[in-house]
């Protein structure tokens, strides 16, 4: 298949969950933000409250208004761009993403309309419970998508169908409940949380900077910054979490986030690094032109063992019998072995050759698990991008600790000092907004670029995912989707902007 | 029937008193219009299900596209 059609295919698909993912971290977090806003107010009964959740349900409004339906995008790419991983998948990736069509996202309109258009006209009780429901909601739609994502990171509780070219789920439970597919969710709805913790400490303090709404301000930055100190530990949590199920399920990426050529026990992490770009598996170069590491940091977070050997990509492409790591060469035989029976047991099959068909059928089951490297050619193809991933990862990493002093600090001034003077911490706090986005972007860069060659780990690299439709059409639709993207975040962004200016004494 | 006539006037009050809410629902009108009829019938027109018709048409054309040239 044409290379560029592949990279435009991949390119396209980036573009609308890069796009896509700009709009959904500020749905998941926020809508719990303003349900505890809204529970302090019924709890108190102080007129401030109800002010504060209107004002920021105002901005939630926006956010969720022009992001919907973008994701729906991306499901017409699966049919026409991706049709053969749509096929080949179909029966088990569908499954999630239905659910979350028919259950959550359900919950979430309906409650919506409640929570935004209910207020006189429900109960406080009930119009709290709208809140918490679109809140509960939104998460539920991330967690359906998340799962499903989490199974092409690592394929579990399903069976090839030779027949049918299909893999069929044989367990619901081991799909749903992957550690990969938890920790994945948990990890990126935390995401979603911080950044809008942050969303809410930053224009609280440009409040506080313009000298406007100031008590309106302070008590939105303490719900805001307490919320965002929990959150922004849990995704820490949740991030090593996350991490430890990379190292046992997808080594090639763990190695690729640390820039890790040589396996070695006791491995340190790369706190700052930078990576030479002479190095690659086949030399001696030094790896990294500068780096400062922590010690056993790595072998911890793989393993959990400060002893652990942490595999490098020279042992994933090259293979280490000492640590019984095998050769990606090994594994491409086996896979090819595995598509020529593949290929046999079709052609014997309809030649009615019941027992040659069953012996290539008996053979294909035999190293079935090695089906996708059976498409690759060379022993590196299957490393991804090396410098894309470590530094995405970094930044990340880096980023999450900024916010973690971020938000104990604002915490801090709050309650002890008079933080309308600490203009540093306002502009700090004002500027970390977009830094929430871009750490929620590497996230999905580490995650996405870092398993490539795979659309599904082990099964199905890229190039076999994508259909070979015109490359010029897939050329036309990338410039049409950032020209409908770009003006739909414009439009966020003026209308937002117009709102806050207006501050909380204005009307949505 | 009463049920119904409460359901409505609460989303037709809701819907009067929007303020912003009336620019972002043209904008969401334009973006429907443009993923379900442009992007739907004009962009995203072909897939396995409109090109092939039979199970057996599916299956043999994705495991063409798995097995050519390998």
């Amino acid at each position: 298949m044409d290379a560029s059609l592949i990279d435009y295919s991949r390119a396209q698909f980036a573009l609308t969950a890069i796009y896509h993912f700009l709009f959904v971290p500020l749905t998941l977090g926020l809508s719990f933000i303003i349900a505890i806003m809204e529970t302090i107010y019924v709890k108190t009964n102080k007129p401030k409250y109800k002010k504060m959740t209107k004002f920021w349900m105002g901005l939630f409004a926006i956010n969720f208004a022009i992001g919907v339906a973008t994701g729906i995008i991306m499901e017409f790419e699966f049919g026409t761009n991706w049709a053969n991983y749509s096929w080949f998948v179909g029966d088990i990736f569908g499954a999630p993403l239905a659910i979350e069509g028919i259950l959550a996202f359900f919950l979430e309109s309906t409650f919506f309309a409640v929570m935004f258009f209910g207020w006189n006209k429900v109960s406080k009780g009930f119009h709290l419970l709208s809140t918490w429901l679109v809140a509960i909601g939104s998460n539920l739609s991330a967690l359906w998508i998340l799962i499903a994502n989490g199974w092409m990171q690592y394929p579990v509780g399903m069976k090839f169908n030779i027949d049918t070219v299909r893999n069929e789920m044989s367990n619901f439970a081991d799909v749903a409940l992957s550690p990969v597919a938890i920790s994945k969710f948990l990890h990126t709805v935390g995401s979603g949380y911080v950044i809008s913790s942050l969303f809410v400490i930053g224009i609280s303090a440009w409040y506080l900077l313009k000298g406007r709404n100031i008590a309106f301000a302070k008590s939105s930055m303490l719900i805001g910054a307490t919320f965002g100190l929990i959150v922004s530990i849990f995704l820490f949590i949740t991030g090593d979490e996350s991490a430890h199920q990379v190292a046992l399920k997808q080594p090639v990426k763990l190695a690729a986030m640390e820039g890790l050529y040589e396996g070695k026990t006791q491995a340190g992490i790369v706190a700052f690094g930078i990576l030479n770009d002479k190095k690659n598996v086949d030399n001696d170069e030094n790896t990294y032109l500068f780096n400062l590491e922590i010690p056993y940091a790595l072998s911890i977070l793989g393993y959990r063992d400060s002893f652990a050997y942490v595999p490098g990509l020279k042992d994933l492409v090259y293979g280490n019998e000492k640590y019984n790591i095998e050769s990606a060469e090994d594994k491409i035989k086996k896979g090819k072995i595995a598509l020529e029976a593949f290929k046999d047991y079709k052609k014997f099959k309809n030649q009615n050759k019941i027992e040659e068909s069953n012996n290539s059928k008996f053979l294909f089951e035999t190293y079935e698990d090695y089906f996708g490297y059976g498409y690759l050619d060379n022993p590196k193809d299957i490393l991804p991008p090396i410098g894309l991933t470590f530094y995405s990862f970094h930044i990340m990493v880096s980023f999450c600790m900024w916010f973690i002093l971020l938000f104990m600090v604002i915490l801090f001034l709050l309650l002890k000092k008079d933080i309308t003077t600490q203009r540093f911490w306002l502009y700090a706090s004002l500027y970390s907004i977009p830094l929430g986005y871009i750490a929620a972007e590497a996230g999905w860069i580490v995650a996405e670029v870092g398993r490539q060659p795979w659309a599904i780990q082990d099964l199905m690299p890229v190039g076999i995912a994508a259909t070979n439709i015109s490359s010029t059409n897939v050329q036309i639709t990338f410039w049409l989707f950032a020209f409908l993207f770009t003006a739909l975040l414009i439009a966020e962004i003026k209308i937002m902007t117009k709102q806050i200016k207006i501050g909380p004494n204005g009307g949505h | 029937m009463k049920t119904i006539s409460r359901v409505f006037s609460f989303y037709y009050d809701g819907f009067k008193n929007l303020k912003v809410g009336k620019s972002l629902w043209k904008i969401v009108i334009i973006k429907l219009l443009v993923i379900f009829v442009v992007l739907n019938y004009f962009v995203y027109d072909k897939n396995l299900n409109t090109e092939y018709k039979t199970i057996k048409e599916k299956q043999d054309f994705i495991f063409t596209n798995l097995t050519k040239g390998k």
